[in-house]
């Protein structure tokens, strides 16, 4: 019994140090929960990433581990959104057409989506009295996470929590965004993934590639633009506004 | 294949490095992407190869965020503190933002596609 639990133990430890556990329990739960996704009919709710990241932050909940060790093993699937993001240029270069044709209208709805993402956080949270700086933290929670941490570092917010706040949304966009399109009998794939790349970032365009190419196209566009935008116009607007 | 997984992350690095040595606030992989649909455009067609390539990375893009997301876990002490303003933000902005946008879009490229040849569909 003490042998066993022994080495158990020992084995545990041994599999504790290595990358080897938390990058399989990663690609294990996401698989996981993608097949839970088909077979209950892709329910918005069941969304892989959400449910996915239930299972890991539960695994990790009950094992008592935390998140730098398990982030030790998971950053080899981390590392490759970098060149995945880069990859996003092959479907927006075969839309280039369609983006060329819309430019105007992407201009201006991207405007108007930029504003409304920083401005109605910003505004909800204050009016249910958050704190200052939460407050800071949200305003660009629509922003893809390596500019926002640069943002709330501008804006006087906290990058780690403003991390935190940009999943909150790429989640709650990738998940519940396709069906409030749908209410709203929103069925163009260039609105589509233009909402859905602005609202929720890269959690976004990937839900809006797996509806089809041309709404990823926009969703990665809008992504990209919204990033840049939001980084240049959000700083100056809050200190003409707040005079920090 | 092996080529165009290199060009990926040459692209990310000449990207990075630009981010850091001009201090410009855009992350170093959307720079990249730039530069790699450049290319693209001078080059006037997505090679087979890169095509392929491209699908791997682009169609298992929502488990590269799995390793992020779980790191909100580490918040949940504040997160919990101040959830109902957090949580009201976070989804009713999130939705409104995903309204506005794909209205104003869909309203927008309708009205500028008169070129288009493709006879408008009648949807009910």
């Amino acid at each position: 019994m003490m042998s066993a639990d022994g080495a158990l133990g020992r084995t545990w430890v041994y599999l504790a140090t290595s990358p080897l556990l938390w990058l399989t329990a990663t690609l294990v739960a996401y698989q996981a929960a993608t097949w839970l996704w088909g077979r209950c009919r892709m329910n918005p709710l069941l969304n892989p990433v959400l449910v996915a990241i239930v299972l890991l932050v539960g695994l990790l909940r009950l094992t008592g581990t935390d998140y730098r060790t398990y982030f030790d093993g998971a950053q080899f699937v981390h590392f490759l959104l970098g060149p995945a993001t880069v990859a996003l240029a092959v479907p927006l270069y075969r839309q280039l057409h369609a983006v060329r044709r819309s430019a105007l209208a992407i201009g201006i709805a991207l405007a108007v989506g930029s504003f409304t993402a920083a401005a109605s956080a910003m505004a909800i949270a204050s009016l249910l009295g958050a704190s200052h700086d939460i407050v800071l933290s949200l305003a660009p929670k629509s922003v893809t996470t390596p500019i926002a941490m640069g943002i709330a570092e501008a804006i006087g917010g906290i990058p780690s929590l403003t991390v935190a706040m940009v999943m909150l949304t790429g989640i709650t966009g990738a998940t519940l965004g396709p069906a409030l399109l749908g209410l709203l009998k929103i069925k163009d794939p260039r609105a589509q993934g233009l909402a859905l790349g602005v609202a929720s970032h890269g959690v976004g365009t990937a839900r809006a590639l797996q509806s089809s190419e041309l709404a990823g196209a926009f969703a990665s566009l809008a992504m990209g633009l919204n990033g840049f935008a939001t980084a240049v116009a959000l700083p100056l607007t809050l200190r003409w506004l707040l005079g920090i | 294949m092996l080529v165009y997984i290199t060009v990926l992350l040459v692209c990310q690095l000449i990207g990075e490095v630009a981010a850091h040595l001009l201090g410009l606030p855009v992350p170093g992989p959307v720079i990249g992407m730039v530069i790699l649909f450049i290319a693209l455009v001078v080059k006037g067609g997505v090679p087979p190869a890169l095509e392929q390539v491209g699908r791997g990375f682009l169609t298992n893009l929502s488990l590269l965020f799995v390793p992020a997301g779980v790191g909100v876990s580490v918040h949940f002490a504040l997160l919990a503190r101040e959830w109902l303003p957090i949580t009201a933000a976070v989804v009713v902005s999130t939705l409104v933002t995903i309204a506005v946008t794909g209205l104003v879009m869909a309203g927008l490229a309708k009205q500028h596609r008169p070129q288009e040849h493709r006879p408008q569909e009648h949807r009910q």
